[in-house]
């Protein structure tokens, strides 16, 4: 096999506060943000590194890329090490930060873009060519003259993955992406970054909160509980490991008795004398249609949706297998 | 098609013009967006020309109670105020937003940097540039200007390569300044207000008559922050004046050797402080 594009071996990484109930503030406590983590990530991959807030998500990354000194053990990422070799590291990867911009907010997208290839000191063709490529794939075109600032969120978070992905790193590492983007924009991200992986073989490292991205995304999934590695497989494991269920929400025609013994579904609740219902279903005994197709057997149904697992819920019910 | 307006680098450019592309590119943004919004950047102009010139009007009413302050008539005094505002303003115009790090510490900035291939204190320092400063410095260039002719400076080869030298050293000493004080922000996330103290209560000591100095205040701000080597000691050596005691007016020539001291301290901070940062600290 390759050499991995992300290795940890015993990354630690600890921090000390001072305690503020401590006499005079000098009595300092140490929380470890990162415990003991070994992974490897091979180059093509895609995986979803998913824990609850504050489990070390954040904390490795930073290690991962050269911001944070580990206290004890190695990380290599890109072959290189992430402290000694920032600046040719930071050629070979591109991150993307949900909730801080590496755009300038004062200008264009267009601008941006100029500036980031300058900055990773691209030709001039290359960066025609990749901006070219970036514009179309992920729907930039309307709005690359538009200042930063008056762009809305999911068309500002479209041009931080355009911008980390400028220079063709062979690695993106995508924190927290998703959030606060609405059903559509998530959907074209998610898009873009299959295609991206599938025509440049770019390796993806994902931290989210949604279950939508690790499923449409990731063949790999590493869950962190309070900087251990609690969990590393396949998402059909992790959803088999957790007994994580999605929730089918439908609206009735009319009044109905709760809809109970269809085949692996939990009732869960009714709301307006049953015109509204909520089913969870297991998605690895039965599908959505399965269990709609049932449900239509029994009454008429107007309106539906499909709620997936919190992932919260899923690494609870992770952390919980372990206890 | 996207059409790139701006030039980047090719094959057939210089290695240091390829180095340099990067901040040439973002300080260029920076300051085509100050220009673009025309009536806020005019507004600007004019208030920074109006506290240089409130500034200069508070030395010119100290001296219309006294006739002359530690040695110096005002006619004196104009030249080190002069001196000193206009090395200042083109710091603070190149430097002065490093005193953003704080803020650019809680927004994530810095992490950014980091994503970067370039040193992250190259990055910080062309992050932006204060063109309104100009206004200001123009103040300290009028200042200057009319206190090398209405003083009897002995025009001679050395006094004009000390009046280079030293309009060069000077404005080092103030970036340096700046940069020091950054270093010193990693610590002091919430204590700005501390380096603010030496930064600017260092520039406002540097427009003063040092000679007043108490002994303690001649050590900070004469050796250790060398703020009287910015202005107060060269001009003392243009007007001719042996100088007080601890700032003789040789000391004038060897305002690189304080530039270099600022410089290395100011380092020394910027490492000590990225080292908290990536420790954690920060």
């Amino acid at each position: 096999m390759s050499e991995p594009i992300i290795a940890t071996e015993h990354l630690t990484r600890r921090f000390s506060r001072r305690d503020p109930d401590g006499r005079l503030g000098l009595r300092r406590t140490t929380l470890t943000a990162v415990d003991d983590l070994s992974i490897r990530i091979h180059p093509g991959e895609a995986v979803g590194y998913i824990g609850a807030n504050g489990a070390g998500k954040s904390t490795t990354i930073k290690m991962l890329v050269g911001i944070l000194v580990p206290t004890s053990g190695t990380v290599r990422t890109c072959g290189r090490d992430p402290l000694r070799e920032r600046r040719q590291l930071a050629r070979e990867v591109g991150v993307v930060f949900g909730q801080r911009s590496q755009l300038w907010w004062d200008l264009p997208l267009r601008e941006s873009f100029t500036i980031l290839g300058a900055i990773h000191e691209q030709g001039r063709a290359a960066l025609t060519d990749r901006t070219d490529e970036l514009v179309t794939t992920l729907g930039l075109g309307d709005f690359l003259t538009t200042p930063v600032r008056a762009l809305s969120l999911g068309q500002r978070m479209r041009g931080e993955v355009a911008a980390a992905l400028l220079h063709r790193p062979r690695l993106v590492i995508l924190d927290e992406p998703t959030i606060g983007l609405d059903v559509l924009s998530k959907q074209q991200l998610r898009e873009f970054l299959t295609a991206e992986r599938g025509t440049h073989g770019t390796t993806l490292l994902l931290t989210t909160h949604d279950m939508g991205d690790i499923e449409r995304l990731c063949d790999r999934v590493l869950v962190v509980d309070h900087g251990h590695l609690a969990y590393a497989g396949t998402l059909d494991d992790l959803a088999r490991t957790s007994g994580a269920k999605r929730i089918l929400v439908v609206d009735l025609a009319e009044s109905a008795s709760p809809l109970t013994g269809i085949p692996h579904t939990e009732h869960l609740s009714s709301q307006g004398n049953g015109v509204r219902q909520q089913l969870a279903f297991d998605p690895d005994r039965t599908s959505a249609a399965k269990v709609l197709a049932a449900v239509s057997e029994r009454a008429e149904v107007l309106d539906l949706s499909i709620e997936e697992p919190d992932i919260e819920d899923v690494v609870r019910r992770i952390y919980h297998s372990r206890m | 098609m996207v059409e790139l307006r701006q030039p980047l680098t090719n094959p057939s450019v210089s290695r240091r013009a390829k180095r340099l592309a990067p901040y040439r590119a973002v300080l260029a943004s920076r300051m085509r967006s100050q220009r673009s919004y025309r009536s806020n950047f005019l507004i600007d102009l004019y208030s920074s020309f109006v506290i240089g010139f409130i500034e200069l009007a508070e030395v010119w009413m100290l001296f219309r109670n006294v006739t002359s302050l530690g040695g110096f008539t005002f006619s004196q005094i104009l030249l080190v105020f002069g001196f000193a505002d206009l090395c200042y303003s083109l710091a603070d115009m190149v430097m002065g937003h490093c005193d953003n790090l704080p803020t650019y510490l809680r927004a994530g900035t810095l992490d950014v940097f980091y994503l970067r291939p370039q040193p992250v204190l190259l990055q910080l320092i062309t992050s932006d540039i204060s063109l309104r400063r100009v206004a200001r410095a123009m103040v300290g260039l009028g200042a200057m200007t009319i206190g090398l002719w209405i003083n009897d400076v002995q025009w001679s080869p050395a006094h004009i390569g000390l009046l280079a030298m030293s309009l060069v050293c000077a404005t080092a000493i103030y970036a340096g300044m700046y940069v020091w004080a950054a270093g010193a922000q990693f610590f002091l996330v919430q204590g700005a207000e501390m380096t603010n103290a030496f930064v600017y209560g260092g520039r406002y000591a540097s427009t003063q008559v040092a000679s007043v100095w108490s002994r303690p205040l001649k050590v900070v701000f004469g050796f250790f922050f060398p703020m009287a080597m910015t202005a107060y000691v060269p001009s003392l050596q243009l007007l001719g004046l042996p100088g007080p005691q601890w700032l003789p007016a040789w000391l004038a020539w060897c305002t690189p050797v304080f530039a270099t001291w600022t410089w290395a301290m100011a380092l020394l901070f910027w490492r000590l402080g990225l080292r908290h940062y990536q420790g954690g600290g920060g």
